[in-house]
């Protein structure tokens, strides 16, 4: 009972990240005031493939992009509501991730020193604008691959949605990845890997198996991501400064190849996996 | 229909085969994988193709599926030769053959990160373009989701075939009518008025990422004419890809990209006001 | 989804541009915007299909309840119950007319 009291007490002194809307998470991670969001929703500008198929739309497509400061150093950031389609990416909400990450790296060409942070609580392609939501994450992943060569580029997944699809290959081309215990990672969801698979392969319902497996605590615990913390404003803000501070990797995640190959072509795939051969796989020999 | 059950394609390998008859074939990482380097016209290249491995140890992705090895291997052949050209001002061109029906879906492919051996992959390609190395994809058969991102969507120009069986999509159509609550015929409805969510390759075009189409007489099995076709468009690619075109601006063009261009538009006025 | 166009009197006011809430199940965004004249245009899109008499009847609560500034009103909704509907627009007017109590 004093346990949980505790718990309860310590909670209400954390203001929660993943409580809050896409545009209050930029703001609240920025320095204080520095927040300029551009293309707002006051620009109207909605998908034009949604109100076609009879869906409504919503005025920033899901997406908040803002120019800012963190630790008085210029950023972009964008976030994406993951309230809206389930945090799916289309062409409007596609192009402005890409755009302003492509207006950073103008930015740094002229000799300005222009990082990026995105949130990322996203299913992926959104199916009603499907090929060009895929076009606009290949482009998304160009930029970041740019950009990345000047400043760090940080991405944040505090859940509910979690990264999915092609964005999860977009997370692992930052600099640096941030997750809490509510985030999960992964390229294909649950529902669909059953379908593809069957449910002996991956059981969508078992919530255990699936957040074991994605889920934030693992994510960090094999290495996939670089910092794990609470779901706490002032944590997530410390963190990402943190990320800001220490640079441009010498290696990024994504161009590490020839461990992670040799890991996985010698990985016995004759047994199903588990969470702890996962870590073990990931990590072994491993210096930290 | 479960993946088990569709057929394995043989396209990417007649095309590779075809293509690097008299290159130089590498050992390549892993099965799946295979590599080529060669001329075209006198531009240095690498060929690179993913394809079917039946004994691949991960048995989910032994179908011609982007899977982890696929994904590490990828970028390990692609890493090598932006290494290996490192000090040469001549880069040789990356050609991607696409022919692949999906990422592997998987349980082992989740939990050893799936997303990010994928993210390698995409890494070496837009990497190997901004340091000056023409990047070409062909697709000859499917170029799906996580796959085709992983494997050619990060090329300076596009280029398909002009056949029913070369498809571009975000999720194959029985997967994308039972995530979207519709039937298949519903699904093909929409996409009449819907260019990016149709899975007919003139649509596709619409959007303004691929290049003109190409006309061949086998899109299965190429004959000798469907390989000089294909080559010499690849020698117009390679000769019009100039140093400084290392981006994928041209990709905005398209019919139906205008919102793409508008939003690009108006973010420069108000970032520069 | 249906689109629903509402005309109201309403009090010249100075407002501000303002948004409340997101598409998400059984929630709406509202958004209100300065309009010259004495007018309120209201513009729904909304996910539930014949719900114009519903829509009228939430208006009349909220004017009954609050004076309308002149303002052009635009609802993004998606299957929210007149409880959501309600609350939204009134955060909505009460964001929007903030200027008014700091000037």
């Amino acid at each position: 009972m004093t346990e949980l009291t505790n718990t309860a007490l310590n909670r209400t002194e954390q203001l929660g990240f993943i409580d809050l809307s896409a545009r209050k998470r930029i703001e609240s991670l920025l320095d204080s005031g520095s927040m300029r969001e551009l293309l707002t929703p006051f620009d109207r500008l909605t998908s034009p493939w949604l109100e076609k198929q009879g869906i409504v739309p919503q005025f920033d497509d899901g997406v908040v992009i803002a120019r800012g400061k963190l630790d008085d150093k210029p950023v972009v950031a964008a976030a994406i509501e993951g309230g809206f389609q389930g945090g799916s990416l289309g062409e409007v909400g596609g192009a402005k991730i890409a755009g302003i990450l492509e207006l950073a790296i103008e930015e740094n060409r002229k000799g300005n020193p222009t990082a990026a942070v995105l949130m990322l609580e996203t299913g992926g392609v959104r199916l009603q604008e499907a090929n060009l939501g895929l076009a606009a994450i290949a482009e998304i992943q160009s930029a970041i691959v740019e950009l990345r060569q000047y400043q760090p580029v940080i991405a944040v997944v505090t859940g509910p949605v979690g990264c999915f699809g092609g964005m999860s290959i977009t997370a692992g081309l930052c600099s640096y990845l941030i997750i809490t215990r509510e985030g999960r990672l992964g390229l294909n969801g649950p529902q669909v890997i059953e379908q593809e698979a069957g449910v002996e392969e991956y059981d969508s319902r078992d919530r255990g198996l699936i957040w074991g497996l994605t889920g934030g605590i693992q994510r960090f615990a094999t290495g996939l991501v670089d910092a794990f913390v609470d779901d706490d404003v002032s944590a997530l803000a410390t963190s990402v400064r943190d990320c800001l501070a220490a640079g441009v990797p010498t290696l990024h995640r994504s161009d590490d190849i020839a461990s992670p190959l040799k890991r996985l072509q010698q990985f016995d795939t004759r047994e199903q996996i588990d969470a702890q051969r996962a870590r073990f796989t990931l990590t072994q020999g491993k210096t930290a | 229909m479960t993946a088990q059950s569709k057929p394995i394609s043989k396209r990417g390998g007649h095309w590779f085969d075809g293509l690097t008859a008299g290159m130089v074939t590498q050992q390549a990482a892993v099965p799946s994988l295979r590599i080529a380097d060669g001329e075209v016209a006198g531009h240095a290249c690498r060929v690179l193709l993913v394809q079917p491995d039946p004994d691949s140890h991960f048995p989910r992705a032994s179908r011609g599926e982007v899977g982890l090895l696929e994904g590490y291997g990828l970028a390990a052949a692609i890493d090598d030769a932006i290494k290996t050209d490192a000090d040469n001002p001549q880069k040789r061109a990356l050609i991607a053959i696409v022919d692949v029906p999906s990422q592997a879906y998987g349980r082992r492919e989740e939990a050893l990160g799936l997303h990010q051996a994928l993210a390698a992959a995409v890494s070496a390609y837009a990497r190997a373009r901004l340091a000056g190395h023409p990047v070409i994809s062909l697709l000859v058969g499917k170029a799906m989701s996580g796959a085709f991102l992983a494997h050619g969507y990060q090329a300076n120009r596009i280029f398909a075939l002009a056949d029913s069986g070369v498809q571009v999509h975000a999720m194959g159509k029985a997967a994308a009518a039972r995530v979207t609550l519709r039937t298949e015929e519903e699904l093909d409805k929409l996409a009449a008025d819907i260019p990016p969510m149709a899975y007919d390759l003139e649509s596709y075009a619409s959007l303004g990422l691929l290049e003109p189409l190409v006309e061949v007489e086998s899109a299965e099995s190429p004959s000798t004419n469907d390989l000089g076709k294909v080559r010499s468009v690849l020698v117009d690619a390679l000769n019009d890809i100039q140093p400084g075109d290392t981006g994928l601006e041209r990709r905005l063009n398209g019919v139906n990209r205008g919102a793409s261009r508008l939003v690009r538009e108006q973010l420069r006025t108000q970032w520069e006001a | 989804m249906e689109t629903l166009h509402f005309t109201r009197p309403a009090r010249a006011a100075e407002i501000q541009p303002a948004l409340v809430g997101y598409v998400g199940s059984g929630d709406l965004e509202v958004m209100i915007e300065p309009l010259q004249g004495s007018q309120t245009e209201i513009h729904i899109q909304t996910s539930s299909p014949g719900s114009e008499i519903r829509w009228r009847q939430v208006i009349e609560q909220i004017e009954a309840r609050i004076s309308l500034p002149a303002m052009r009103m635009d609802i993004h909704d998606f299957a929210a119950t007149p409880g959501v509907i309600r609350l939204r627009i009134e955060q909505a007017i009460e964001l929007a007319s903030a200027v008014e109590a700091s000037a």
